[in-house]
């Protein structure tokens, strides 16, 4: 996990500084090429949701005048849609970390016969596709009147984020000395205390990492939304642009606005907490 | 005495399994639930009429004729293996070269590294909703800018013709995928010491050659967790598909996964999607046996 924080080896020292320092330079300027590739549609989408929208064949590389007539339109679609998001995302993470929490740390520090065989499934899980999950979940969900219900998205948006946050936590729970807990243990404390007052604020950055991600698998969710609700009662913003571009096909300024609103939180995730980010997909290795 | 001593450790065995049992709960409600009740509902006979009575009468192996009479069923297999594997080869491919061209360091790099995530990170149904825009036969920037540069002579139909549409759903895949086997190639590289790759340049390996005898091999254990990884994800994606064409034109992308979308909530036929959902759990399950093995190796924990 943390290499990626780590610095280079140190490379052979050579005497011609400039050569060095041209070809740092030569590499700065081919990454930032392979940035403007890569980047172009995302930069496109705030370019069209900048511009007045009707017009498409007028469409410029660059907003000359800052538009905001179609943030205003996505505004008033979606806005409820994405207060939806919100909500689901936050119980899914509130819910994951409650469950992952107390199993991470038992799977990590409690000699128990069975242990393995529960990481294993654990890790097993990543094979199921979620369509195969909607499938016999949108018949449970019938008969427990969990169709088109918070409690039901938010419950199957948390799978998406649990097995990824026990994996991670029961990696970092691991490393915690066995003399501090022992501590925590001898100052009266139950299992249940040491985890709460020792062991969760000692994980801080592994619960940051793993309640930011679960936050993003449920905000990205589609196919729970999609396959859950039959009405509009619970209707996260995937579900709305998904639903918009059916419906306003040609006004794409809107589209693109709606679709710089539903990106907001993986844009704050990259400034906010980078190397949480960067711990997470290399600390978890799943999606 | 033994009695009790017996008593107290079960109790204090049963105390740690609570720490354990809702997230096993949890996860074979949503997990291991989904796995049985799909193999039953395969052999069930869903209608219309199932939605207002809930009864759904057992039908020996019907779903499965006729899901494996269906021509569609063939097709999508075949869109399923193409987009995956696709999708694996350029994700795969460009994400070694930018992890291997990010390990030299440069000033602004680690920016750059972490502003590459973003295809990734944003929901795919708003990637595919980008790309749509993109990718626009009549009025989007690419054939825009591919006739103004006289690359093309007339517009290419990206997502609308049914030669094309897979194509163009494999190449946004790859776009999305870059990020993460770049990311994670990128951090097994740096486990990789300095003194190795020294030593073969110092033995006159030129920088191919250290990359294919040295490099890559050390990265093997990497290297499997990352292409097990992204089959796994990729083989079920479904989200990217419908934002992008629906799976269509004329079934061109159709592939399992919204297939059994189709069959489940559009025809409400959920015992022949079950059947495709199933076929696509083995798929899966095949990668999955790779994926333990190497991971029982010690490549990720």
């Amino acid at each position: 996990m943390s290499a990626l924080a780590r610095t280079a080896a140190p490379r052979p020292r050579r005497p011609l500084m400039t050569r060095r320092a041209r070809s740092e330079a030569a590499s700065t300027v081919f990454g930032l090429l392979v940035l403007a590739v890569l980047l172009f549609p995302l930069y496109w989408m705030v370019n069209t949701a900048l511009q007045p929208g009707a017009a498409m064949a007028e469409l410029r590389w660059f907003p000359s005048t800052l538009d905001l007539g179609n943030f205003q339109r996505a505004w008033e679609s979606q806005a409820g849609n994405l207060l939806t998001s919100i909500l689901v995302a936050l119980g899914a993470v509130a819910v994951c970390l409650t469950v992952a929490a107390p199993a991470a740390y038992a799977l990590a520090r409690f000699r128990l016969r069975g242990a393995d065989t529960v990481v294993f499934g654990t890790l097993i899980t990543q094979m199921v596709p979620g369509i195969v999950v909607a499938n016999a979940l949108y018949n449970a969900y019938v008969e427990l009147e969990l169709v088109n219900s918070y409690l039901g998205l938010i419950l199957a948006d948390a799978s998406l984020g649990l097995p990824f946050t026990i994996v991670l936590l029961r990696a970092f729970m691991v490393s915690i000395p066995e003399e501090v807990l022992e501590a925590g243990m001898l100052d009266g404390g139950g299992r249940l205390r040491v985890l709460v007052s020792v062991v969760l604020p000692m994980s801080r950055n592994a619960l940051i990492t793993g309640g930011l991600f679960t936050f993003l698998f449920a905000w990205s969710d589609f196919l729970f939304a999609l396959t859950l609700n039959t009405t509009d009662a619970v209707k996260p913003v995937t579900l709305g642009i998904y639903e918009y571009i059916g419906a306003h096909v040609g006004d794409w300024g809107a589209v693109m606005a709606v679709a710089v609103l539903s990106s907001i939180p993986a844009a704050v995730l990259l400034v906010v907490a980078q190397k949480y980010v960067a711990a997470g997909i290399s600390g978890g290795s799943i999606k | 005495m033994t009695m009790t001593a017996t008593a107290r450790r079960r109790r204090g065995n049963l105390t740690k399994w609570l720490f354990i049992a809702p997230a096993l709960l949890y996860m074979l409600l949503f997990f291991g639930y989904p796995l049985i009740r799909n193999v039953v509902m395969s052999f069930q006979d869903y209608t219309f009429s199932t939605y207002f009575t809930g009864k759904a009468p057992f039908n020996g192996l019907e779903n499965w004729r006729a899901v494996f009479a269906n021509e569609l069923f063939g097709a999508s297999l075949w869109h399923t293996l193409v987009f995956t594997l696709g999708s694996l080869a350029g994700q795969f491919g460009i994400g070694m070269a930018l992890a291997v061209f990010f390990s030299r360091r440069f000033p602004l790099s680690g920016i750059m590294r972490s502003l590459l995530l973003l295809p990734w990170l944003i929901p795919m149904v708003v990637a595919g909703t980008v790309w749509r825009r993109v990718l626009d036969q009549e009025t989007g920037v690419l054939n825009e800018s591919l006739q103004a540069l006289h690359l093309t002579s007339s517009a290419v139909p990206w997502l609308s013709s049914p030669d094309h549409a897979l194509l163009s759903v494999v190449l946004v895949n790859i776009w999305i995928g870059i990020p993460f086997n770049m990311v994670i190639l990128y951090g097994g590289l740096q486990e990789i010491p300095a003194e190795l790759r020294e030593a073969a340049v110092l033995d006159g390996a030129g920088p191919v050659r250290t990359f294919f005898g040295v490099t890559l091999p050390m990265l093997r254990p990497v290297v499997t967790v990352v292409l097990v990884l992204g089959f796994m994800s990729t083989v079920k994606i479904l989200d990217l598909i419908l934002a992008l064409t629906n799976g269509g034109p004329a079934h061109s992308t159709e592939t399992l996964g919204t297939l059994t979308y189709q069959l489940s909530f559009l025809q409400l036929d959920f015992g022949q999607g079950a059947v495709v959902g199933n076929v696509l759990i083995v798929i899966s399950m095949v990668f999955a046996v790779i994926y333990l093995r190497a991971n029982r190796g010690g490549a990720a924990r």
